[in-house]
C-alpha cells in the first residue's frame, strides 16, 4: 500500500484510464490509476450507454465505424456480464430522406458492419414500440453496455493484477526531472492528505480533464467540450436500440439499458468553466421529449426519471460549432515527440466503444518507453465476472432456485456472484427498485473502493431506480457508516447524495416523478428526522 | 415548456410512489417469508421482467389475488394485476391435474350433481380426504363443499312462467357455487327480488366466471369462457334490456374488471350493468320499495366484507341491507382477509399459510359470539365455518329468512 514508485502512472478512472490500467497490469507493469473523483464520472458514465455497432458513424467517420464494429465483437466475448446482445434499428421515418437508407446501407457495409433492410412490419414485429409510421428499417448489431460496470471490471482486474488505484484524489502539479515528467504531487479530496508518486511515464486519460491535465504539465491540447444531454425513463419500453437512419443529429438515439431507457442526444458547445457544473436547461427537455417521442411514441406518456448530461471529450483543430462533425477517431499524443516532454502521453477523443483499442495504443507507447516487449491480450482475456457468457447460466449454477434479486445479482456481477453471501442477513434487500441485496453492497464495498454512496451507485445501480434513492440510500449509508467506522460522514454523504439525485430530477420534476420527489422528501424530513 | 400531460403504463405501475403500503396490507407477506409482497413482485419486479421474462420469480404464486394491495394503494395502481398478468405471461409452471380438477368448478359439479350424495359422503370421509392429499396435494383438513342433487338453474327454467309475471325483471349470473352445491342461496335471491316485484331470469349459458381458471394458470380456458359469457352478457343488457344481478363478490369482479385487465376481453358493452344483488336491493329499497319483514325476527348478525367485495367498493350495500332489517343486532367486522382465496387454500402447500391469514378475523368471530355470521363469498363462507365453526350465511339469505313468505 505504501509504495510511490510505479512503472507508469494513470491519471484519469474512466474506461479509457481503467482499460489502460488493466493492459498496462497484464503487460507485467506496475500500475498507479489516480483519479480526482470517482470511476466513470466524466464522459464514461453520461451517455446512452450504447454498445454501437458502428452504423451511426459509417457514413460520417468510416474510420471510427470500422473500429467500433470491431471492438463491438471483441466485447460480446471479454465483457458479458457488462453488455446486452440487443440488437438495433435505424428507422426511416416519413419525414426523414427515402434515400439516406442506401447511402447508410452501403457505407455500413464497407466499414463490415451486418446491416440487414428489414420490412417495417417485420420492424414492428421485432420492436413493438417502435413508431409504427416508419417507411424503413435496417438491423444492425448495436447492443446496450454498462458503463460503470465495464469501468469497475477494469479496475478490479488491474488491481488483481498489482495494480493500485487512488480515486477522490487530485493530481495537483507534476515532478520534473530536466525536460521529462517523472511524478505527480497529489491530494486526497476526502482527507487532504498530499502524496507524491513516481514513475518514468505518466499517461493522461482524463477525457475532457485532460486539457487541464496537459496545461499542467506545460502543453497545450486543443480540446472540444461538446455538450450532450439526455432522458431516462422510468421502464424499458424498448427491447431493441431504436436510431434513425439520417445524419447524425439530436436525440435520434433510444438504447434500453438494465431496467430503464434513455433518450439522447442534444451537442452544444460549452466553455472549459462549465465542466464541472452541466445542467440541463428545459430547452433540451423538450427537443428530448418531442424528438423521441418520433421512435417511441410511447415514451411520450413515460414517466422520466431523470434528466443528465456528459461532456465529449473531442479533440478538435477546426471551428465547427456544433461538433457532431468532428471524428470520435482516437488520438494517442506522444509529448515527447510532439512537445519535447519526455515520460507523457495522452490518450484522448475515442468513445466509450473502443476504450479498449484506446488503452492498447497507449499501453504500446508506454511499453515501447519502458523498453518492454510484450504483446497485447486485452481482446482475448474475459474481464472478472465475464467467464460465462450469459447470466442466466450463472445464476443456474449458483444457485438451486434463485430469487429475483439473486437472478439481478447474477446479471450485474457474472460469475462474481459466487461470491455473495446467501445468508438470511445477506440475501436481505437494501434497494427494492434494482434488486440489490446486503451481501452485493458489501461485495462493492470490499473490492471495489467505495467510499461515498455515489460511488456505491455507480458499481451497484443503488439509488438508480423509480424510487431515486428515497428507500434505499439510507440503508445504504447505514452500511458505509458501519464499514467506515464515521456516522457523521456517512450523514453528510447522505445528504450529498439525495442533492445529487434531485439534481436529475430537477430539469423533469412534474407528474410522478415530482411526487416521487416529495414523498422521499416528506420520508426524510418528518419520519427520519434528516 | 412542453411536458407529459399523462404518465400511461400498464397496470399504472409507473405511478408507484414505493410507499409500501401495499405490503403492509398484504395477508400473504405477514405470514409467508417465501412471498417477496405486493411493491417487489408487481410494480418493482416488473421492471425487471420487462427487462427480461428470466427475472419472473416462481414465488408469484403465493399472491392470492385478494387485491387488498390495490384497494390500499393511494397512486392507482393495479398491484394483484400486475402480478396475475405476470403469472400468465411468464408463468412456466403446468397446472398439475389438482389444479385442475380444482378450477374446473363447472365440470366438477355437472359429473358431481347426479350422484350428490355418494360425492358429499366420500369427501366427508377421512380415507377420502387422505388419499386426496396424497394423490394430489389437497389438504386433508380442508373441508369440501356439499353438492346439491339438484341444480340451481333447472329449479328456475320450471319457475320460468311464474318469473315472467312479474312487473320489473332482471337476469341473474348465479355462479358454479349456487347452480351445483347451494341452490338455496338463489331460491332465497328470487324470493327477495319477488317481494319487490322483481322476476328473475337466467342467462342463455352462463359459463363459470374463470377466476379459478385464471389463477390456477390455465387463462385459455377462462378466456374462452369470458368470451362467452360477454355474449350472453350482451344478449341479456342489450337483447332482453336487463340489469345482470349476481351474489358471489368474486364472480362479480371477474366478469366486470379482471375480463378487460387479465384476459383481454372487453366487456364495456355490459359492465356498468353487472351488480351484486345487495346493491340492486338497497337501491330500490332507497328509493321507496317496500318489503314486509317478520315481525318477532330476531338475529344477532356479524358482517365479513369479502376482498372482493372491498374492492369493488360494495360491501357498504351489504352492510346497510343487513342493518334494515328490524330485529338484526348487527357487528361490522374489523376488514381483514380469511385466507382461501378460493382454490388457494385447498392446496396443502398454502394450508398453513390460509390458516394462519385467517387467525385474527376468526379470534373476532369468537369474541362476538353471532348467532351468524354474514358474507357475500362462498369460499369465505367454507373457511370461516371450518375453522370457527360458526354458520356463514349470505346476507341475501338473512334477509329472506327476515321476510314474510
Amino acid at each position: 500500500m505504501d509504495a510511490r514508485e510505479f512503472d507508469v502512472i494513470i491519471i484519469g478512472g474512466g474506461i479509457t484510464g481503467a482499460g489502460t490500467q488493466r493492459d498496462c497490469a497484464m503487460r507485467g507493469l506496475r500500475t498507479l490509476l489516480i483519479e480526482r473523483s470517482d470511476i466513470a464520472t466524466g464522459a464514461t458514465g453520461r451517455n446512452h450507454g450504447m454498445l454501437h455497432s458502428g452504423a451511426r458513424y459509417a457514413v460520417s467517420d468510416p474510420e471510427s465505424a470500422a473500429e467500433c464494429i470491431r471492438e463491438n465483437r471483441i466485447l460480446r466475448q471479454i465483457a458479458a456480464h457488462c453488455i446486452e446482445e440487443t440488437d438495433g434499428l435505424f428507422v426511416t421515418l416519413p419525414e426523414d430522406d427515402p434515400h439516406y437508407q442506401a447511402t447508410f446501407v452501403d457505407a455500413c457495409r464497407r466499414a463490415g458492419i451486418r446491416a440487414e433492410v428489414i420490412d417495417p412490419a417485420q420492424a414492428r414485429r421485432l420492436e413493438p414500440s417502435v413508431n409504427p409510421a416508419l417507411t424503413g428499417a435496417v438491423r444492425v448489431p448495436d447492443g446496450a453496455v454498462d458503463p460503470f460496470r465495464l469501468c469497475a471490471a477494469n479496475m478490479l482486474d488491474a488491481k488483481i493484477r498489482g495494480g493500485q488505484v487512488r480515486l477522490h484524489v487530485d493530481v495537483t502539479g507534476f515532478i520534473r526531472e530536466g525536460d521529462a515528467l517523472v511524478g505527480v504531487h497529489t491530494r486526497n479530496r476526502l482527507t487532504g492528505e498530499k502524496v507524491d508518486y513516481f514513475a518514468p511515464v505518466i499517461v493522461n486519460a482524463a477525457g475532457i480533464w485532460g486539457h487541464g491535465i496537459a496545461a499542467l504539465a506545460g502543453v497545450d491540447i486543443k480540446m472540444y467540450p461538446a455538450k450532450g444531454a439526455l432522458l431516462i425513463f422510468a421502464h424499458r419500453v424498448n427491447q431493441m436500440v431504436i436510431n434513425r437512419c439520417r445524419m447524425p443529429s439530436n436525440a435520434d438515439i433510444l438504447a434500453p439499458g438494465d431496467t430503464v431507457c434513455i433518450v439522447g442526444t442534444t451537442s452544444t458547445r460549452i466553455p472549459y468553466k462549465n465542466l464541472f457544473n452541466v445542467a440541463v436547461t428545459p430547452e433540451e427537455v423538450d427537443l428530448l421529449i418531442t424528438e423521441g417521442a418520433k421512435l417511441a411514441p410511447s415514451l411520450a406518456s413515460t414517466r422520466i426519471l431523470r434528466a443528465f448530461a456528459g461532456v465529449r471529450p473531442l479533440v478538435s483543430a477546426d471551428d465547427d460549432p456544433t461538433g457532431r462533425s468532428i471524428s470520435r477517431g482516437i488520438v494517442c499524443l506522444d509529448h515527447e515527440e510532439r512537445d519535447g516532454l519526455k515520460g507523457f502521453i495522452t490518450i484522448t477523443g475515442g468513445k466509450l466503444m473502443t476504450y479498449r483499442l484506446m488503452a492498447e495504443r497507449a499501453t504500446d507507447l508506454v511499453c515501447r518507453k519502458l523498453g518492454v516487449d510484450k504483446p497485447c491480450t486485452t481482446a482475448t482475456t474475459p474481464l472478472p465476472g465475464s467467464e460465462e457468457r450469459s447470466y442466466e447460466a450463472v445464476a443456474q449454477r449458483i444457485w438451486e432456485a434463485p430469487s429475483t434479486a439473486q437472478k439481478a445479482a447474477a446479471s450485474r456481477l457474472g460469475t462474481d456472484a459466487a461470491r455473495l453471501r446467501d445468508d438470511r442477513a445477506g440475501t436481505a434487500l437494501v434497494c427494492e427498485c434494482e434488486e440489490v441485496s446486503v451481501s452485493e453492497i458489501d461485495n462493492a464495498i470490499e473490492r471495489l473502493d467505495v467510499s461515498t454512496l455515489t460511488d456505491l451507485r455507480r458499481r451497484t445501480r443503488v439509488g438508480m431506480g423509480t424510487c431515486q434513492g428515497g428507500f434505499c440510500a439510507c440503508r445504504a449509508a447505514g452500511m458505509l457508516a458501519r464499514a467506515h467506522g464515521d456516522t457523521d460522514k456517512a450523514r453528510k454523504d447522505l445528504r450529498n447524495f439525495m442533492t445529487e439525485r434531485w439534481k436529475g430530477n430537477f430539469p423533469i420534476g412534474w407528474g410522478d416523478t415530482l411526487r416521487e420527489a416529495e414523498y422521499t422528501q416528506w420520508v426524510y424530513k418528518h419520519v427520519l428526522g434528516l | 415548456m412542453k411536458f407529459q400531460a399523462y404518465t400511461v403504463s400498464k397496470y399504472n405501475f409507473d405511478e408507484c410512489m414505493k410507499c409500501t403500503v401495499c405490503s403492509v396490507y398484504c395477508p400473504v407477506l405477514q405470514v409467508n417469508p417465501l412471498y417477496p409482497g405486493p411493491k417487489q413482485a408487481g410494480p418493482d419486479g416488473e421492471r425487471l421482467r420487462l427487462k427480461d421474462p428470466y427475472f419472473f420469480n416462481y414465488a408469484l404464486k403465493y399472491c392470492l389475488n385478494c387485491k387488498r394491495c390495490e384497494v390500499a394503494c393511494p397512486s392507482g395502481v393495479d398491484v394483484a394485476g400486475l402480478i396475475q398478468a405476470a403469472r400468465i405471461k411468464y408463468g412456466q409452471d403446468r397446472p398439475t391435474l389438482r389444479d385442475r380438477l380444482l378450477a374446473s368448478t363447472d365440470l366438477m359439479g355437472t359429473l358431481a350433481r347426479p350422484v350428490a350424495h355418494v360425492v358429499n359422503g366420500l369427501t366427508g370421509l377421512r380415507v377420502t380426504r387422505a388419499a386426496m392429499e396424497a394423490a394430489l396435494q389437497i389438504d386433508h383438513r380442508r373441508v369440501f363443499p356439499k353438492y346439491s342433487g339438484r341444480s340451481f338453474e333447472s329449479w328456475l327454467r320450471r319457475q320460468a312462467h311464474a318469473q315472467a309475471a312479474y312487473k320489473d325483471q332482471v337476469a341473474y349470473f348465479h355462479g358454479c357455487y349456487v347452480n351445483y352445491n347451494y341452490p338455496q342461496l338463489g331460491k332465497d335471491l328470487v324470493k327477495v327480488l319477488n317481494a319487490l316485484g322483481v322476476g328473475v331470469q337466467l342467462l342463455d349459458k352462463e359459463k363459470c366466471c374463470g377466476i379459478a381458471y385464471i389463477t390456477n394458470g390455465m387463462s385459455d380456458i377462462a378466456r374462452k369462457n369470458a368470451r362467452h359469457n360477454v355474449s350472453v352478457l350482451e344478449e341479456a343488457v342489450h337483447g332482453r334490456g336487463l340489469k345482470v344481478l349476481t351474489t358471489s363478490s368474486t364472480c362479480s369482479l371477474t366478469l366486470r374488471d379482471e375480463y378487460p385487465a387479465l384476459l383481454g376481453v372487453d366487456n364495456t358493452g355490459v359492465r356498468a350493468s353487472i351488480l351484486i344483488a345487495s346493491r340492486y336491493i338497497y337501491e330500490r329499497l332507497e328509493a321507496g320499495a317496500q318489503l314486509r319483514f317478520k315481525p318477532g325476527f330476531r338475529k344477532r348478525v356479524a358482517y365479513h366484507t369479502p376482498c372482493h367485495m372491498e374492492k369493488l367498493g360494495w360491501g357498504v350495500f351489504s352492510e346497510r341491507l343487513l342493518r334494515r332489517i328490524p330485529g338484526v343486532e348487527f357487528t361490522l367486522l374489523d376488514s381483514a382477509c380469511c385466507g382461501i382465496a378460493g382454490t388457494y387454500g385447498f392446496k396443502s402447500e398454502n394450508y398453513e399459510a390460509s390458516q394462519a391469514i385467517g387467525v385474527p378475523l376468526f379470534e373476532q368471530i369468537r369474541a362476538v359470539d353471532p348467532e351468524v355470521v354474514a358474507c357475500d363469498c362462498e369460499t369465505c363462507k367454507w373457511q370461516i365455518e371450518m375453522s370457527t365453526g360458526y354458520s356463514v350465511e349470505h346476507p341475501i339469505s338473512i334477509l329472506a329468512q327476515a321476510i314474510e313468505d
